[in-house]
C-alpha cells in the first residue's frame, strides 16, 4: 500500500530537514520526499499545519506483562504508546517474574509481535531477579534481543556488584542503565526530603540518595569503560555530575521524565494525591528548573516517560502504602510541546533529538532518518490539538496520571510503524 | 462565634485562632462537668461516634470514648492495624462500610499520614484526626493549649520549647502550628538526627542545645522517645540522650521559676524526664490527660452541633 503524507512540515535534524513537503511511503519504507508529489492509488494523509517527524521512542516504559496484566499488558501498553505518538518503547524488566533470562526476553518480543501495535525493545535485568546479588545471563539476553540492562525499580546496592556487572556487560558491548538510589539514604522515603516531607509528615528521600549513586556509577563507568545510561535523573546535583562526566569523556547518557520537568514537590498537598507519588520523587522547583536547563543546553540525551501503570485499588491506598509511579506514554509528547515547544524554549528539531534520535542512540536502536529508503516509522503531530487529560482519554489500562485534570496543546494524530498505521486521526489502529 | 469554620479536624491548619478559642472556651465548661459527681450530659444522645484505631493506643482511644459517652453519644471502638488493611479491606472500603452504617463522627488513628483525609473523601461523617503517622494529632495540641492557658493564664507570648523527636512526632506536627496560631513562640530542640528535613518551614525557632534554649522557656514540652527503630537509633544511648535532652532537677533549677513541664505520655522516666521531675508540681502531665476529655468533648459537641448542651449552652 502506498501512502502520501501531504503538505506537512517535515523535521529531521539528522538529515538537515525542516521544510514543508510531501512524503511517499510504500512497502514500509520512505520512497520520496519532495514538492507536489502524488500517488496513483493509495491513502493520502492531509498533513497541512502538522509536523512530520521520525517515529518517537520512549526508552523507559513499564508494560507490566507478565505478572500484573490488570495494570497494563503489552497489547494495551503499546496502544497507549501509539496514542502518545511513539513508534517504539523499551520495556523495563521488573515484571513478575523479572525478565532476567533469554527466554523471558524472547517472551516479551514474541508477545509484542503477536499483540503489540508498536515496536517493543526489552531490557533485561542486570542481576538475577534484580536482587543485586548475582549476574544475570546478560550474554544470553543480548542474543535473544535485549537492548540494554537495568535493575530499574531500585538501585544496585553493592558497589562491587555494580562494578562486576559493568565489567561483564562490556564483553557484549551492552549498555548498563542505572536507577540511581542509595537504599540506605532513601530509607522508607516516599517524597523528596524537604519542605513537603516536613509539612505532610511523610518520610523523605534526600537528593543525595540519588546523587551518591550517580557519582558512584560514573566512576565505575570510567573504571570499566562500560557504556552507562542514567535513568530518570531528578536533581540539579545529578545533572551537574553528568555534565562534568561528559566533559571528561565518560561514556554516559541520561534521561529525564516529563513529570520531573513539569512538576515539583509543591504539587503534593494535604490531599495526599498518590498519583503524585513516584520514584525518584518530585523534587524542588530549583531542581525542576535545573532539569529544564539541562534539557535546553543538551546535557540530557532524551526524555523518557517512566510510564508506570498501577491499578486503581493500588493507588487508592494511603500515600505511604501506595506504589510509586505515574503513567506517561500518552502525555509525554503533549507536555513537551505545551511547555517547551510552544513557549519557544525548544524547536521541533530539538524535540526530534530528545524524543526520537536521542533515545535510539542511547540504546543503539536502528536509526530512522527521514530520507528515501528509511524504514517508515513516522509520527505526525498536530501542534494545535487540545488534549483534556481525563481518565477517559487514556488508552492505557491504567489512569494513574500525575497530570489528570490538565489541558495540553499538541498531540500525535498519526503514527506509522514500518509503514502501517498504529494511530490514524488520533485513533489507535488494531 | 459559635461554630467551627471546618467540618473536620484533620490538621491544625483547619482551625483559625477563633476556632481554637471557641474550642478551649467550650472545653472549660465541659471541664466543670467533669468535676461533678454525675458527669453525663444528654447533648449528643442518639448520635453515633466511631473510634477507628488502626494503630495501638489505649490512652487516646479511652479519652475519646469517655468524651463521647459523657455527651451520651453511642461510642463504638474499632481496632485493628493499618497493615492489615493492606492485605484485607482497604481503608476506603472500611470507611464506606462505616458510612453505610450512618455514623455521625469518626475518630481515626492511623499509622500513615493522610489517612484521615482519605476518610473525608468517602464518608459523610465528620472526621477527627486522632493521630496520623508522623503528620498531626490536633486534639493533643488542643488539650496542650488548654493546659497551658489554664496554668499560665495566657497563650500569647509564651515561649514553648518542644524537645526531642521532632522529625517523627505528630504531636510536634500539630503543636508547632497551634502555638503559632495563638501567638506563642515554639522553639524546637533536638539533635539534628531528630529534626525534620526543613524545620524552617514549620515556622519554629530551632536549637540543638536544650541548655542554651532553656532560660527563655515558659514551657518545656518533652516528647516521648521511641525506643525501637528499624533504621537504627538516632542517638548513641538513652543515657546520652537524657544527659543532653532530658529534663532533670538541675535543668528545672536553671529554668525560669514558673516554667512548667509537659509530656504527651506515656513518659519514659529517666529518659525524657527524670523521676523527680515527673512527680514534681511543676509537671502538668495529669492536667493534660484531664484536659483531654474536656477538649475532645468540646470538639465533638462543636462538630456535631449539639443542642441543649447543658453546661456548654
Amino acid at each position: 500500500m502506498a501512502l502520501l503524507l501531504k503538505g506537512g512540515r517535515i523535521v529531521d535534524p539528522a538529515v538537515g530537514l525542516d521544510r514543508v513537503a510531501d512524503m511517499i511511503v510504500r512497502d514500509g519504507r520512505v520512497v520520496e520526499i519532495g514538492e507536489d508529489l502524488s500517488i496513483p492509488k493509495g491513502v493520502t494523509i492531509e498533513c497541512a499545519e502538522k509536523v512530520v517527524v521520525p517515529g518517537l521512542v520512549d526508552v523507559h516504559v513499564h508494560l507490566r506483562e507478565p505478572g500484573r496484566e490488570y495494570a497494563e499488558t503489552i497489547a494495551s501498553g503499546t496502544r497507549a504508546a501509539a496514542h502518545g505518538g511513539f513508534t517504539a518503547v523499551c520495556a523495563m524488566p521488573n515484571t513478575t517474574p523479572v525478565c532476567d533470562t533469554g527466554s523471558k526476553v524472547r517472551f516479551v518480543i514474541e508477545r509484542a509481535e503477536e499483540t503489540g501495535v508498536v515496536r517493543v525493545h526489552p531490557l533485561g535485568a542486570l542481576t538475577k531477579g534484580s536482587a543485586g546479588e548475582a549476574l544475570a545471563e546478560i550474554g544470553d539476553m543480548v542474543v535473544e534481543g535485549a537492548v540494554a540492562f537495568t535493575d530499574d525499580g531500585h538501585g544496585v546496592t553493592d558497589a562491587g556488584m555494580m562494578r562486576r556487572v559493568m565489567d561483564y556487560a562490556r564483553a557484549f558491548d551492552a549498555v548498563v542503565a542505572s536507577h540511581c538510589e542509595d537504599a540506605s539514604l532513601a530509607g522508607r522515603g516516599v517524597v523528596n526530603e524537604g519542605v513537603v516531607s516536613t509539612r505532610l509528615g511523610l518520610p523523605g528521600q534526600p537528593a543525595a540518595a540519588e546523587e551518591v549513586q550517580v557519582a558512584r556509577d560514573l566512576r565505575l563507568a570510567e573504571l570499566t569503560g562500560c557504556r552507562l545510561h542514567l535513568q530518570h535523573l531528578s536533581t540539579a546535583g545529578s545533572l551537574e555530575l553528568v555534565r562534568a562526566a561528559k566533559e571528561r569523556g565518560v561514556p554516559v547518557t541520561c534521561e529525564v521524565t516529563p513529570h520531573h520537568l513539569f512538576l515539583d514537590e509543591d504539587a503534593i498537598g494535604p490531599s495526599y494525591d498518590t498519583d503524585l507519588k513516584m520514584n525518584p520523587p518530585l523534587r524542588t522547583a530549583a531542581d525542576r528548573q535545573a532539569l529544564v536547563a539541562a534539557v535546553l543546553e543538551g546535557t540530557v540525551d532524551c526524555i523518557a516517560s517512566d510510564h508506570a501503570p498501577h491499578g486503581p485499588h493500588e493507588k487508592a491506598l494511603e500515600f505511604e502504602l501506595a506504589p510509586f509511579g505515574t503513567t506517561g506514554l500518552e502525555t509525554a509528547l503533549s507536555l513537551v510541546v505545551t511547555h517547551l515547544v510552544h513557549p519557544g524554549e525548544l524547536d521541533w528539531a530539538d524535540l526530534v533529538r530528545l524524543m526520537a534520535t536521542g533515545p535510539r542512540a542511547v540504546f543503539g536502536l536502528p536509526e530512522v532518518r527521514l530520507e528515501a529508503g528509511a524504514v517508515a516509522d513516522i509520527t505526525v503531530i498536530d501542534p494545535e490539538a487540545r488534549v483534556e487529560v481525563t481518565k477517559e482519554w487514556f488508552v492505557s489500562s491504567s489512569a494513574n496520571s500525575a497530570f489528570l485534570g490538565g489541558t495540553l496543546l499538541g498531540k500525535a494524530t498519526d503514527v506509522l510503524v514500518g509503514g502501517r498505521f498504529a494511530l490514524r486521526n488520533g485513533k489507535v489502529v488494531d | 462565634m459559635t461554630a467551627l469554620s471546618s467540618r473536620h479536624i484533620i490538621s491544625m491548619d483547619d482551625l483559625s485562632a477563633d476556632d481554637i478559642t471557641l474550642i478551649l472556651d467550650t472545653a472549660e465548661s465541659f471541664a466543670e462537668v467533669n468535676e461533678r459527681r454525675i458527669k453525663k450530659l444528654p447533648t449528643l444522645r442518639g448520635r453515633t461516634v466511631i473510634n477507628l484505631f488502626l494503630e495501638p493506643s489505649t490512652r487516646t482511644r479511652t479519652s475519646f470514648e469517655i468524651a463521647a459517652k459523657r455527651l451520651s453519644a453511642d461510642a463504638i471502638n474499632m481496632t485493628g492495624s493499618a497493615s492489615a488493611t493492606v492485605k484485607g479491606e482497604s481503608l476506603r472500603d472500611t470507611a464506606a462500610t462505616l458510612s453505610a452504617m450512618a455514623c455521625d463522627l469518626i475518630v481515626v488513628r492511623h499509622s500513615y499520614a493522610g489517612a484521615p483525609h482519605v476518610l473525608t473523601e468517602c464518608m459523610d461523617a465528620h472526621v477527627v484526626n486522632g493521630g496520623d503517622g508522623m503528620h498531626q494529632h490536633p486534639t493533643q495540641a488542643l488539650l496542650d493549649l488548654f493546659t497551658m492557658r489554664r496554668r499560665a493564664s495566657r497563650l500569647e507570648g509564651l515561649t514553648v520549647g518542644i524537645v526531642g523527636d521532632i522529625a517523627h512526632s505528630r504531636v510536634a506536627g500539630s503543636l508547632v502550628p497551634a502555638l503559632l496560631t495563638v501567638g506563642a513562640t515554639p522553639v524546637i530542640i533536638a539533635p539534628p538526627t531528630l529534626l525534620p528535613a526543613r524545620p524552617d518551614v514549620l515556622g519554629a525557632e530551632v536549637s540543638t542545645s536544650l541548655d542554651e534554649a532553656l532560660p527563655a522557656l515558659d514551657v518545656a514540652y518533652m516528647l516521648r522517645i521511641q525506643m525501637e527503630r528499624a533504621e537504627g537509633m538516632p542517638f548513641p544511648s538513652l543515657r546520652e540522650y537524657a544527659r543532653f535532652y532530658g529534663m532533670n532537677e538541675a535543668r528545672l533549677a536553671a529554668a525560669k521559676p514558673d516554667m512548667f513541664v509537659m509530656h504527651p505520655g506515656p513518659m519514659n522516666r529517666g529518659v525524657e524526664v527524670s523521676s523527680g521531675v515527673a512527680d514534681s508540681p511543676r509537671t502538668v502531665v495529669l492536667d493534660q490527660v484531664n484536659a483531654g476529655v474536656a477538649v475532645r468533648m468540646a470538639v465533638m459537641y462543636l462538630l456535631l452541633g449539639g443542642e441543649g448542651g447543658g453546661a456548654a449552652a
